[in-house]
């Protein structure tokens, strides 16, 4: 079995893949991941993921290039730049 | 994605997981490279195993304990990335016990004093983290991620290397002669270690993007980094053309490469007897394997 491990570096982290163990069971997969992640107190947690377990999904198209709903869709330099100068001119 | 695609994919800086598409011949390449370092890690650890009962103080045996813990740790983690590429651990062993599979040059030696593990943890520990360090950037993302964890745990290697030389060094005139002794043994196979100076163009890990230097540019990082540490120390190199020119290049003998070819190629002074304790051991321990994945089952 391979059992796929992420890892707590600190308490309040996001736990993050580390690397994949091969085990016969559950038991022993326990072990192997304590010794290979955690034995110098690297970790705070692991969590053990049989990789059957995990759902990839990898299809992520933006077909119609809808940046309206993401940062890289605003870009506000040249209207902040005028909006500015209209202030200035306005109380100027 | 055709090959043609795919190289200028990794070329320009792209990287691959396991279940994308790649090359059969990539997919080969990454296997030979990649299992020829887990053999290394797996075999890197007897030179050293011969001294865990001979070290000086019991903080010596239990750090020394503790590195071989972190090698054969690197072997199994690097050997798990070759078994996703379809290549089983068993099948590895199989090569490597057998004599088919190689590693690296420098563990088809034998140690013979204490100063060889300091030199060993130190200077050897320290080519190899260069390399290792390169391989951060590798295509191959699986074997990448792996290698950060490699890379912290080799830091302490090294330090630890260091804190026996400087010990040594520290002490008696007769413990002077054993770091002196064995750095001159160790230092044909630590210029052999990052092999021939072929151009990266023309060397395929390089052209799969496996590797992200060339082997001259990874041993003249290591000349950098270590001979000023070597020198200040009093300790001295056995190569009267060493020197670093104004252009910041490192000048030397010409390494001795039809040592490196017989040596790697399962003719070290050493070889047989290393690959003959991994057979041995492998076989005394089969009844484990089965006891356990029986019970698993
Ligand atoms: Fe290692
Ligand atoms: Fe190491």
């Amino acid at each position: 079995m391979i059992y796929e491990v992420f890892r707590q570096e600190r308490k309040g982290q996001a736990f993050q893949h580390a690397g994949s163990i091969g085990a016969p069971n559950l038991e022993f997969a326990e072990v192997y991941a304590r010794e290979q992640y955690g034995r110098r107190q690297e970790s705070t947690a692991l969590w053990l993921v049989p990789r059957d377990a995990i759902d990839e999904l990898d299809d992520f198209v933006d077909e119609l290039g809808r940046t309206y709903h993401r940062v890289d869709g605003y870009s506000l330099k040249a209207k902040l730049k005028e909006a500015r100068e209209r202030a200035a001119a306005r109380s100027g | 994605m055709s090959e043609d695609e795919f190289l200028e994919y990794v070329q320009g800086g792209g990287q691959v997981e396991t279940r994308d598409w790649m090359p059969d011949e990539y997919r080969a390449k990454l296997i030979k490279f990649i299992e020829m370092h887990g053999n290394s890690e797996l075999m890197g650890v007897l030179p050293e195993r011969e001294w865990i009962l001979r070290a000086p103080t019991l903080q010596r045996k239990l750090a020394l304990t503790a590195k071989v813990q972190d090698e054969v740790g690197h072997a199994q983690l690097i050997y798990r990335v070759v078994e996703d590429l379809g290549k089983p651990r068993e099948a590895c062993l199989d090569d490597l016990v057998s004599g088919r599979a190689k590693f690296h040059n420098v563990f088809h030696y034998p140690t013979k004093t204490w100063g060889d593990v300091g030199v060993i943890a130190w200077l050897v520990d320290a080519a190899a983290i260069i390399s290792q360090k390169a391989l951060l950037k590798c295509s191959y993302a699986p074997y990448a991620r792996i290698m950060k964890k490699i890379c912290w745990e080799e830091s302490f290697h090294i330090l630890h290397g260091r804190d026996v030389v400087l010990t040594l060094m520290n002490g008696t005139d007769e413990q002077r002669e054993l770091v002196q002794e064995a750095l001159t043994r160790w230092w044909g196979p630590l210029m052999q270690f990052h092999g021939n100076p072929i151009p990266r163009e023309d060397d395929p890990m390089f052209v799969w993007r496996i590797k992200s230097q060339g082997n001259e540019e990874a041993r003249q990082q290591f000349l950098d980094g270590y001979v000023p540490q070597i020198w200040e120390l009093g300790l001295e190199v056995p190569d009267p053309k060493l020197r670093k020119r104004d252009d910041g290049v490192w000048e030397y003998t010409e390494p001795d490469w039809d040592e490196l070819r017989y040596v790697v190629t399962g003719h070290g002074p050493r070889t047989a007897d290393r690959l003959d304790l991994r057979r041995r051991a492998r076989e005394r321990s089969a009844w484990v394997r089965q006891v356990v994945l029986a019970e698993a089952a």
